[in-house]
């Protein structure tokens, strides 16, 4: 089931600048895309889009030629830039993870999450703890695709390394698709089949 | 004599920041009415002189940004620091830190939830002074390749690179003497953050400290005098950037070769394991656990730091 956005048009407000005109991709399940474009050309906008937290203003977006479910889970899952505005800060990280579904020890090993840090709130811990956290909720939820906005980017190389190990292993076992957004050319070499870059509409 | 101690006293003023010893804990609450030390940062060194880049490599969570907190005195309440903090050769009080943060020592923050929601940026980063340095402040944004219009957005309307530009240019407007900057590079592109480095480097050679936190070692290596590896709350290397320039093959600890290693461009091999958790450190070395080098020595005492070969290692097997 592919995930496709159909001729999508997209701008913040009747008299702001179109950030997307008439934009077309398709992401097949199982492979990785790595999304790439100058700061400020709306990549993020493009994560919120596909992921169904922005709905266009021309064009659809389409999960196997239909729109998103109304109910239970969005298949397409997003992974946030910045971890600390994706957590609830009220909460504590074992009810953070548990919105996601049931917790799985071998996966949070894996990603290196402490139990202890399960009954602490978000703000005792670093950006890059917080960003385990989000990347082990998105992989709970048993997603379809995965979409990562700069994701590593708040990782020492070491951990960014392990975590996209994890985040391949679990795409490869489950057939998830990922779309991730990414600066670093090197990492989307390392990691994506295949690559694509957003031009600005002007 | 006296010319040896004028010498002296010209070396001690080159040095702009000086960290001996430091160890910061947070108090915690445990079951009932128990109480918990968690130490999360030990025995950490570092020296910052006048005209250089330090760069500060490490772990997720090795205790960067609080070093960084720990410098301007604006750790939560329930931290507790020892240790010794010198700035231009005399200890950082409390009352000293609260008198020369934001001027004399400034930070470029890691989040981009430190921009006020409520402001325009332009004005933001314009700051309290008065008079209003707008002029220079359009010219750092033209160079950090902001568009003019942005100094009208609010914060929320800002990618995160521009977001992330915005509060570099928060730092570079100041006249500070040493400055702190937080991971300024993420969601940048690689010409802005090449751009941004590059601001940084100028400040620097008109004899300013920098302290430069980052993930994007590969990027530091080309702007920095020297390099701290962190891990697990303390200083593991301190070597010059054109060793990690050169290879693992001119690096000392184990950690800072792994992180060579690990680099996509450099093989993308992670090590096996994590970090250890601040409250279970191991009794020894803190990479024995993960290290190929392991000996029984290793995991009985910390190994001090020491010279080898012009750069400082906390580690016993290094030569």
């Amino acid at each position: 089931m592919p995930l496709e956005a159909r001729e999508i048009s997209f701008r913040y407000g009747r008299k702001s600048p179109w950030i997307l005109k008439n934009f077309s991709m398709t992401a097949e399940k199982g492979e990785c895309i790595a999304v790439s474009a100058p700061s400020g050309y709306g990549k993020t906008t493009l994560a919120m889009l596909l992921s169904g937290y922005l709905k266009p203003e021309e064009g659809s977006i389409l999960l196997d030629g239909k729109k998103f479910p109304k109910k239970g889970y969005c298949p397409v899952q997003l992974i946030f830039q910045h971890p600390e505005k994706a957590i609830n800060p009220r909460w504590k990280l074992r009810h953070v993870l548990e919105e996601g579904g049931e917790l799985q020890e071998e996966l949070l090993a894996a990603l290196g999450i402490e139990k202890a840090w399960l009954d602490r709130f978000p703000q005792e811990l670093s950006g890059g703890e917080l960003q385990r956290f989000c990347v082990a909720r998105a992989l709970l939820s048993g997603a379809d695709y995965l979409i990562c906005d700069e994701i590593s980017t708040m990782l020492d190389v070491i951990t960014q390394a392990q975590i996209w190990n994890v985040i391949r292993k679990e795409a490869d076992m489950r057939n998830m698709g990922i779309i991730a957004v990414t600066h670093n050319k090197f990492l989307a070499e390392r990691i994506a089949n295949r690559m694509i870059s957003i031009s600005r509409y002007r | 004599m006296k010319r040896q101690t004028e010498c002296q006293a010209k070396k001690q003023n080159d040095v702009l920041l000086e960290i001996q010893d430091l160890s910061v804990s947070f108090r915690m609450h445990g079951q009932g009415m128990k109480q918990k030390e968690l130490r999360v940062i030990s025995d950490l060194h570092l020296n910052v002189r006048q005209g250089e880049i330090v760069a500060v490599a490490g772990s997720s969570g090795s205790g960067k940004s609080l070093l960084a907190s720990a410098v301007l005195g604006i750790l939560p309440r329930n931290a507790s620091v020892c240790g010794s903090v010198r700035y231009r050769g005399s200890d950082l009080t409390p009352e000293r830190q609260k008198r020369l943060r934001g001027t004399e020592i400034v930070l470029v923050p890691q989040s981009v939830n430190f921009l006020d929601p409520l402001m325009k940026v332009g004005t933001q980063a314009d700051g309290h002074r008065k008079p209003r340095h707008t002029n220079r402040r359009r010219q750092i944004f033209k160079r950090l390749d902001l568009p003019e219009e942005t100094e009208k957005l609010y914060p929320f309307q800002l990618s995160g690179g521009m977001a992330r530009r915005v509060l570099v240019s928060t730092a570079l407007i100041t006249d500070a003497d040493l400055i702190i900057a937080d991971e300024p590079t993420p969601g940048m592109s690689l010409n802005q953050a090449l751009e941004a480095l590059r601001m940084f480097r100028e400040m620097a050679d008109k004899g300013k400290g920098i302290i430069l936190i980052t993930h994007d070692i590969d990027l530091a290596f080309e702007f920095a005098d020297r390099v701290a590896v962190f891990y697990a709350g303390t200083t593991v290397e301190i070597a010059l950037a054109s060793d990690f320039r050169k290879g693992p093959s001119f690096l000392r600890h184990p950690y800072s070769k792994a992180l060579w290693r690990a680099l996509p461009q450099n093989g993308f091999q992670p090590v096996a394991g994590f970090q250890p958790y601040a409250g279970s450190l191991p009794r020894g070395c803190l990479f024995a656990p993960r290290c190929p080098h392991c000996t029984e020595e290793c995991t009985e005492r910390v190994p001090q730091m020491r010279r080898v070969r012009g750069g400082e290692v906390r580690c016993c097997h290094a030569s």
